[in-house]
C-alpha cells in the first residue's frame, strides 16, 4: 500500500474546475516532484492535500495511510504527519515563532499519545533543528514570519518541517523567490530530512531546485492532469524543451505517457 | 459539509460566563430609590464626619441638575435611577470583619471560585488584596506589612474616618463631583472603594490588588478609589472585576482618582470581566460607567493605565491623564473585547499641560459576534506644553462579519512644537492565519486565541506578570466555545 494514493481527483475553486482527474501514488521514502506551467493546478493539489476549505473536491479520492484523507480536518491531517510548506507563509503578529512551534508540536505529540514537551526540552530540541536550516536564533523569538524576508520565510517553513517531523511533506513552490544561496540552504534542509520513513512531494515550476533535491519520480501536471511521469531526467528534458511540447491535444499526450 | 471558518470563528465566541454564580449571604440592602435621605443614611452607616456628608449632598444636588450623557456610541434602555438600591452589605458583626476568620465562608468561596488568592499563600505571590464585596470591603490583607513601609492601603470608608486630612486634601481634586453625570452620582452615593497612600520616597513593597464583585440583585456598585503617590514614590495597583449572572442590568458607576507628585509613578491595571449579558438577546449584564483620571502633578511624574476589558454589557470608560508636571508621562494600554451583544465605548484622554510631556496610547479593540467596539480618544496639547509628544496606536480586529469597530480620535494641538503620531489599523482575523495554524496541527479554537493574544501582546506586556497570565486566560475563556 502506498503512503499516499490519489485517484481520479477532481477539484474546483469558485466553481472553476482546476484538477481534472489526477492519479498519483507516493510510497514512503520517495521524493516526487510535480512540475508544470503556471495555472496547471500544482498549488491546488497542495491545498487539497492540506485541506484548505475553498478547494472543493468534486470527484475521486485520496487515501493517506489507507484512510480517507478528505474526511479529515486540516489539523487532523497535520497531526497524522502531513506537512505543507506554504508558498506564501502567513504572518502572525505578536506570536513568537518558538511559542507557535511548541504549541504545534505538542498538539501533534498529544495526538500521537506522546507526552507534551516542556519549555526547556523544547528549546534544546529546537536549537538542534535550527542548525539544519542555518536559522538565525533571533528568528525564534520574532513573531511568526512577521518582517521576515522572502528567503527567511521559506527557510522558516523548512525549519517548521524539521521540528514537526512529518511523514509526508508537501513543498509548494518553496523555491520561488529564492536566490541560489537560500535555495541551497532549503535543499540541504530537505535532504537532511530524507529518510526511509518520510516522503516528499516537491512542487516546483523550475527544474533548478531539482538539481539540489534529486527526485525519485517526476510528474508533469498540465491543465489539471498528470500528462507525463518519469525519472529525474524528465526534469532535465523539461529544462531544455519547456512545457510546450507536452501541451498537445490530450490524446497525443496520453499516448506518449504510456 | 463542514461549517465555514467564519461560522467556526463565531462559535468560538459563544461561551458561557464562568463567573456567573450567585453567593447566598445574608445582606443588608436599602430599598430602591435615591433621595437626600439615602445619601444621609449611607453616610451615617459609614460613620462619616459632617464634611463628608456635606460633600455628598453637594454632589447629589448637582447630580439632580444633570442629564445623562448621550454622546457615546452605545445604545441601551434608559436607566431608572429610582429603581436601583444604593446600598447593599453582607450582614456581619458590627464594623465588618477584623480578620479572614470573620469573613462569611460563602464569600470566601466566591473569591476562591474566581481564583482570587486571599489566604496565606498570597505572601508568596506578594499580593495584598482589598476585596470589595458589593458595597463594603470585607477583607484587607497585608496591611501590617504595608504599614511598616508607611503605605496606607485600606477601604476608603475607613480612610475617611482614620485619615480625614488626606482624604479631605485629595478627594475630588482630580475628578470633581461636578465632572460628569456618573461622577456626580458616585460622589453622592459611593459606599466603598480603596484608598492608597504611598509616602515620599517609598516604593510600595508589593502589588496592591482589589477585586470588586457585584452580588446582590438590583444594586448599583459605586466604588471610589483614591491613590496618592508622594514625591519619588512608586505603586502598582490592580483591580479585577467580576459579577454574577442576573437578568436585570446592574449599574456600576465608579470613580478612580490618582495623584502623583514629582518623580512619583502610579501604575494602575484593570482586568474587567463583569457579566456581559445574554449573548443572544443582550438581556442583563453590567452597565459600566466609570470615570478614571490621573493627575501627573509633579515634575517627571508618571501615570500608567493598563486595562483588559472583556466583560460588561456596556462599557463607558476613558482612563485619562492630566500631564501637569514638566516632563511628566502618561500611558494608556487597552484591550477591549466586545462579543455577543456587548458594546464598548472606551479610550483615553491625554491632556498635556506641562513642558516636555509625553503620552503613549496603545488601544486594541476586538469585536466578535454582534459586539460593537469603539475607541474614543482625545489628545490635547495646551499652549504652554512646549515640546509635548504623543504617540497613538489604535488597532481593531474583527472576528466574523456581524460585529463592528469604530475609532474616534480627537486631537487638539495648541502648541506649535508638539509632535503627534497616530497609527490605526483594522484587520479581520484571517482565515489564512487560522488555516496556517491548522496545517501545523493547531485546532481552530487554539489558533484564534493564539492570534488574538498575539494581537494584544503589547498591552499584556504592560501588565504585572501574574496578571498578564490571568488576562491571557481570561481572553482565552472569553473566546472559547464549541467547535463543531
Amino acid at each position: 500500500m502506498s503512503l499516499l494514493e490519489i485517484k481520479n481527483l477532481h477539484a474546483q475553486v469558485e466553481e472553476q474546475e482546476i484538477l481534472k482527474g489526477v492519479d498519483l501514488a507516493v510510497n514512503q521514502g520517495e521524493i516526487h516532484a510535480i512540475m508544470g506551467p503556471n495555472g496547471s493546478g500544482k498549488s491546488t493539489l497542495a491545498q487539497v492535500l492540506a485541506g484548505k476549505e475553498e478547494y472543493e473536491v468534486t470527484e475521486g479520492e485520496i487515501l493517506y495511510k489507507g484512510q480517507d484523507l478528505l474526511e479529515m480536518a486540516p489539523e487532523e491531517r497535520a497531526r497524522e504527519g502531513i506537512f505543507m510548506a506554504f508558498q506564501y507563509p502567513v504572518e502572525i503578529p505578536g506570536v513568537s515563532n518558538v511559542y507557535f512551534l511548541k504549541a504545534a508540536l505538542n498538539a501533534i505529540r498529544t495526538h500521537r499519545g506522546l507526552e507534551e514537551m516542556d519549555a526547556m526540552d523544547f528549546l534544546v530540541y529546537v536549537r538542534e533543528k535550527m542548525k539544519v536550516v542555518k536559522m538565525d536564533e533571533a528568528l525564534l523569538n520574532r513573531p511568526v514570519n512577521e518582517g521576515f524576508s522572502g528567503g527567511e520565510k521559506k527557510r522558516n517553513e523548512i525549519f517548521h518541517m524539521s521540528v514537526l517531523d512529518p511523514v509526508l511533506a508537501v513543498l509548494d513552490e518553496t523555491d520561488s523567490g529564492l536566490d541560489i544561496d537560500a535555495l541551497k540552504i532549503v535543499a540541504d534542509g530537505v535532504n537532511s530530512l530524507r529518510s526511509e520513513e518520510r516522503a516528499f512531494l516537491v512542487i516546483t515550476h523550475y527544474q533548478r531546485l531539482l538539481n539540489y533535491i534529486v527526485p525519485d519520480v517526476v510528474h508533469v501536471l498540465i491543465d489539471g492532469r498528470i500528462v507525463r511521469t518519469g525519472g529525474k531526467d524528465l526534469a532535465l528534458e523539461l529544462e531544455d524543451k519547456g512545457y510546450a511540447w507536452l501541451e498537445e491535444p490530450l490524446g497525443a499526450a496520453e499516448t506518449v505517457s504510456t | 459539509m463542514a461549517p465555514s471558518d467564519t461560522e467556526l470563528l463565531e462559535q468560538h465566541v459563544d461561551q458561557k460566563y464562568e463567573a456567573g454564580f450567585i453567593t447566598d449571604v445574608e445582606a443588608e440592602t436599602f430599598a430602591p430609590g435615591l433621595d437626600e435621605d439615602v445619601v444621609r443614611r449611607i453616610s451615617t452607616l459609614k460613620g462619616e464626619p459632617g464634611w463628608m456628608l456635606e460633600w455628598r449632598l453637594k454632589a447629589f444636588r448637582h447630580w439632580q441638575t444633570l442629564e445623562e450623557p448621550t454622546w457615546a456610541n452605545i445604545k441601551y434602555e434608559p436607566v431608572d435611577y429610582q429603581a436601583i438600591s444604593y446600598y447593599s452589605a453582607p450582614k456581619s458583626k458590627k464594623d465588618g470583619p477584623k480578620s479572614l476568620d470573620e469573613v462569611d465562608p460563602e464569600i470566601l468561596r466566591t473569591y476562591e471560585k474566581l481564583g482570587i488568592p486571599l489566604q496565606e499563600q498570597q505572601i508568596l505571590a506578594g499580593i495584598a488584596v482589598d476585596a470589595v464585596f458589593d458595597s463594603v470591603s470585607v477583607a484587607t490583607t497585608f496591611r501590617d506589612k504595608l504599614a511598616e513601609a508607611g503605605v496606607i492601603f485600606c477601604p476608603i470608608s475607613e480612610a475617611i474616618r482614620e485619615h480625614p486630612e488626606l482624604v479631605k486634601k485629595y478627594l475630588g481634586t482630580v475628578v470633581p463631583y461636578s465632572d460628569n453625570f456618573f461622577a456626580a452620582l458616585n460622589s453622592a452615593v459611593f459606599s466603598d472603594g480603596s484608598f492608597v497612600y504611598v509616602p515620599k520616597g517609598v516604593r510600595c513593597p508589593m502589588e496592591l490588588s482589589t477585586y470588586f464583585r457585584i452580588n446582590a440583585q438590583n444594586t448599583g456598585q459605586f466604588e471610589r478609589t483614591l491613590i496618592i503617590a508622594e514625591e519619588g514614590s512608586y505603586v502598582s495597583y490592580l483591580e479585577g472585576c467580576t459579577a454574577p449572572m442576573r437578568d436585570e442590568n446592574q449599574l456600576h458607576a465608579a470613580v478612580v482618582e490618582l495623584h502623583a507628585d514629582a518623580e512619583a509613578q502610579i501604575k494602575y491595571s484593570t482586568v474587567q470581566n463583569w457579566y456581559p449579558g445574554d449573548p443572544e438577546t443582550g438581556v442583563g449584564g453590567i452597565f459600566n460607567f466609570v470615570t478614571k483620571r490621573g493627575l501627573a502633578a509633579g515634575r517627571r511624574s508618571k501615570i500608567s493605565w493598563t486595562q483588559v476589558e472583556t466583560g460588561s454589557s456596556i462599557t463607558w470608560k476613558y482612563p485619562s491623564c492630566i500631564l501637569k508636571g514638566d516632563e511628566s508621562v502618561g500611558e494608556f494600554y487597552s484591550v477591549a473585547l466586545s462579543k455577543g451583544r456587548q458594546q464598548a465605548d472606551t479610550g483615553t484622554k491625554m491632556i498635556h499641560v506641562g513642558k516636555n510631556t509625553t503620552s503613549t496610547i496603545v488601544s486594541k479593540g476586538i469585536s466578535a459576534g454582534h459586539g460593537q467596539n469603539t475607541y474614543r480618544g482625545a489628545v490635547k496639547i495646551l499652549s504652554g506644553a512646549e515640546n509635548a509628544r504623543n504617540f497613538s496606536q489604535c488597532d481593531s480586529m474583527l472576528i466574523g462579519d456581524q460585529c463592528g469597530a469604530h475609532t474616534f480620535p480627537y486631537i487638539d494641538v495648541q502648541s506649535p512644537s508638539a509632535q503627534m503620531e497616530h497609527e490605526a489599523s483594522t484587520s479581520k482575523i484571517g482565515e489564512d492565519q487560522v488555516f496556517y495554524c491548522n496545517q501545523r496541527g493547531i485546532e481552530t479554537e487554539d489558533a484564534v486565541s493564539m492570534i488574538v493574544n498575539g494581537f494584544c501582546k503589547e498591552v499584556f506586556n504592560e501588565l504585572p506578570m501574574e496578571f498578564a497570565v490571568e488576562a491571557r486566560k481570561l481572553l482565552e475563556i472569553s473566546l472559547e466555545g464549541s467547535v463543531g
